[in-house]
């Protein structure tokens, strides 16, 4: 069985994730971030699926409803909810409280394995390697990761881990270097593993499962780690939002992530191909069905439904679905949410880097 | 089964062999269309959008590919507990199996289903026609008339009047006469192949059309006119919109480039939606060095070339160099980079090598048929 947990914190990705969770911010023209995780495990067999919901789960619950577009509404196992516990009784934080609360759906699952895996990151994986990686090992709990390519600030779990892939440390660090081994918060292990460790950990005070059920009991545990080396965005900011939106402009990244043998699903719309007309003139980009284009567009993403007026000229944007870019006007390095219009020869631009942000439905 | 007020039965077993090529593996509802749909995607989306759930689809020719697609029919919201799609190709019975042998006779040949569906009113759709158009105005106008009989008219400009079945009708809408394909036609409304009949009304007619071993058991050619004989209440509905046949590879073209124009004769993006069956595929790439214009492109494409006044569907890679000009590129197929696509209609699955040539011209539109490889040494592909 697979867990999908949607407890991303909003800190640095504020304004996109106002009124949803991080994991159903729109991405790449026309997915949710949690299209990716949910897909990885459909593709990879899993047919057991439990929601870890945030606390606002409407934006969730409306992009999956049924899982019927994943092919996860089954007659038996299929997709299941696993609702957010409430806070009254125990003042506790973290999302260990939330798998304690739902211990009941786990335990009564029957599948041997449960993998657990957050809707915040982009990636489009096989997980049976990882299984047979796990069973080869003998291993109690299977981590994988990726090695950065380039240093980067921001908080991210590093593993150091022995030749055959042992893990030999966990720890959480502010800084990122060039070639550190960075935990995609993917754990593997026997259900038996899993409920043993949220029970103990919950009932002795733990409130987070990575720190207090994984990290400080790493030496109770066999962990093992392996490498994924396909692409990866971790989407915990708005900058790391905007640059990953970016590398999909890169067609090897397009190619393996969307055209391989196993694509990424993502709730139906049926909205008409794009309509290119006289005037337009588009570089570099990534337009999703139902948008209607007359302006120039350069180095952007338009997602599903958005209509380009004569004389615009869009570069370095992401500008959401339904939104109206009309005659004349000027969008540079900025981010539109849902339903945005900027209206006629209005100019708006952001810091390369730093995008000006435009929340859901205003009207410029 | 629950008693449903309008049935709808779609005509999708033609062979279409004036698509010639494109329906050599596929049925003519199956062939794509407008740059993601299928032509019978248009039939379906009407009926759901009517609030028709309950559509049998009668399949003879080549039925595979349509099956498939048809599947449950959940991609046109019309896999409800108890309506949704019937799929009713011809079967044995005890003392033998029979084609269809004519649209009447393939309605005949299901009035079991039809009495199990039992409707009040039947609806006869046929699976080749682009047009956007609400039946359940029609059936308005059925009852109010206290119609036997329905069928669907447009007005078609004079001097196309003679290529299609002629109604003449009273100012009010009473049918009076129908002329197939009159040399000199006293009306220009053209019968769109859709027709609303009583039930009971139907099944005599279609019964009594069975015994007549001379009957070629059409229904324009041999019901319609019966009915009008025994001076029956037939009503035409004057249908006003964009409705096209595309039983040729010429009209096929053509309806793919009306939807180019910069206000498209009908609107796919308005509130009544066509549905198809979606493909996991993501928005289509469009490269640094790319020209598109009056052109419509589907997801999963990648396009590095040129392309204008074109209609590419999902999964089509344009490479470096390549120009595709005034064609439809359908599903997976790959131009390789500096190949020319110019007035023609690409299949399936075809590659176009690199500096290949496929040269049609207006009015001789060129065919690649599904799967095909056109290469350069080949020479330029001639209309076909």
């Amino acid at each position: 069985m697979g867990i999908v947990d949607l407890q991303e914190k909003k800190g640095l990705i504020r304004e996109l994730a106002d009124q949803r969770a991080v994991e159903s911010i729109p991405f790449a023209g026309r997915y949710r971030l949690i299209d990716f995780a949910l897909s990885s495990m459909v593709n990879s067999g899993v047919r057991n699926v439990g929601i870890m919901l945030p606390d606002e789960p409407r934006s969730v619950l409306d992009h999956l409803r049924s899982g019927k577009d994943w092919d996860l509404a089954r007659r038996h196992e299929g997709l299941f909810y696993l609702p957010y516990a409430k806070g009254d009784d125990d003042q506790r934080r973290g999302d260990l409280k939330n798998f304690y609360h739902n211990l009941d759906y786990i335990e009564h699952s029957k599948e041997r394995y449960v993998l657990l895996a957050r809707g915040s990151f982009v990636y489009n994986m096989d997980f049976n390697p990882i299984l047979r990686f796990h069973q080869n090992t003998g291993a109690d709990i299977t981590m994988v990761y990726h090695t950065a390519a380039e240093e980067s600030i921001g908080k991210n779990v590093v593993l150091e881990t022995a030749d055959n892939g042992l893990v030999e440390d966990i720890s959480e660090k502010p800084v990122v270097y060039d070639g550190s081994k960075v935990s995609l918060s993917i754990y593997l292990m026997e259900k038996k593993v899993f409920v043993e460790m949220v029970r103990y950990t919950y009932e002795h005070g733990g409130q987070d499962l990575l720190m207090d059920g994984i990290i400080r009991r790493a030496n109770e545990y066999t962990i093992y780690a392996c490498e994924h080396d396909g692409y990866v965005a971790h989407i915990d900011s708005t900058a790391a939002y905007y640059k990953a939106n970016m590398d999909i402009l890169q067609p090897e990244v397009w190619e393996e992530l969307f055209m391989g043998e196993h694509s990424i699903s993502t709730k139906v719309k049926d909205e008409v191909p794009v309509q290119y007309k006289e005037t337009a003139d588009v570089k570099n980009s990534l337009v999703a069905n139902g948008c209607i284009i007359r302006g120039e567009v350069e180095n952007s993403i338009l997602f599903r439904g958005v209509t380009v007026g004569k004389d615009v000229k869009i570069k370095n944007s992401i500008i959401m679905q339904k939104s109206d870019i009309q005659d004349g006007s000027l969008v540079e390095n900025v981010i539109c949410d849902k339903n945005v219009t900027i209206s006629k020869d209005k100019w708006l631009k952001g810091a390369p880097n730093y995008p000006l942000i435009v929340t859901k439905n205003v009207v410029i | 089964m629950r008693k449903t007020e309008c049935l709808a039965m779609i005509l999708a077993g033609g062979q279409g062999s004036r698509l010639g090529a494109l329906t050599k593996n596929i049925a003519k509802p199956a062939v794509p269309f407008g740059g993601k749909y299928r032509i019978i995607d248009f039939p379906l989306s009407n009926c759901a959008n009517s609030g028709i759930d309950k559509v049998g689809v009668l399949t003879q020719y080549r039925p595979l590919e349509l099956h498939n697609y048809l599947a449950s029919g959940s991609s046109w919201d019309l896999d409800t507990k108890d309506g949704g799609i019937f799929i009713l190709p011809p079967y044995a019975r005890d003392k033998g199996a029979d084609w269809y042998r004519g649209t009447a006779d393939a309605i005949y040949q299901n009035l079991n289903f039809i009495d199990l569906a039992d409707p009040e009113y039947v609806l006869i759709l046929s699976g080749d026609h682009i047009y956007t158009m609400d039946y359940s105005w029609m059936l308005e106008s059925h009852k109010k008339n206290k119609a036997e009989a329905t069928i669907g008219v447009i007005e078609v400009p004079w001097e196309e009047a003679p290529r299609f079945g002629i109604m003449n009708t009273a100012k009010d809408g009473r049918i009076e006469e129908f002329e197939e394909k009159p040399a000199k036609p006293k009306s220009n409304l053209a019968s769109m192949g859709i027709y609303i009949f009583n039930k009971a009304f139907l099944e005599k007619y279609l019964i009594e059309d069975a015994k007549d071993e001379t009957s070629s058991h059409d229904f324009g050619k041999n019901i319609i006119p019966k009915m009008l004989a025994d001076k029956a209440r037939l009503y035409s509905y004057a249908f006003e919109g964009y409705w096209k046949d595309v039983g040729t590879i010429e009209s096929l073209w053509q309806a793919n480039m009306d939807l180019l124009q910069d206000e498209p004769p009908f609107d796919l993006n308005g509130e009544w939606k066509i549905y198809s069956s979606n493909a996991s595929m993501p928005p289509h790439y469009v490269g640094p060095n790319a020209k598109i214009k009056n052109s419509m492109v589907s997801e999963g494409s990648m396009i590095l070339g040129e392309v204008e006044n074109s209609v590419i569907f999902p999964g089509v890679r344009i490479s470096k160099g390549a120009k595709v000009t005034n064609s439809v590129i359908m599903p997976y197929t790959t131009v390789a980079e500096n190949a020319v696509v110019d007035y023609a209609i690409v299949a399936q699955s075809c590659e176009i090598a690199a500096d290949a040539r496929v040269e049609g011209a207006k009015g001789a539109i060129t065919v690649v048929a599904e799967g095909e490889s056109v290469l350069p040494e080949a020479g330029s592909k001639q209309a076909g």
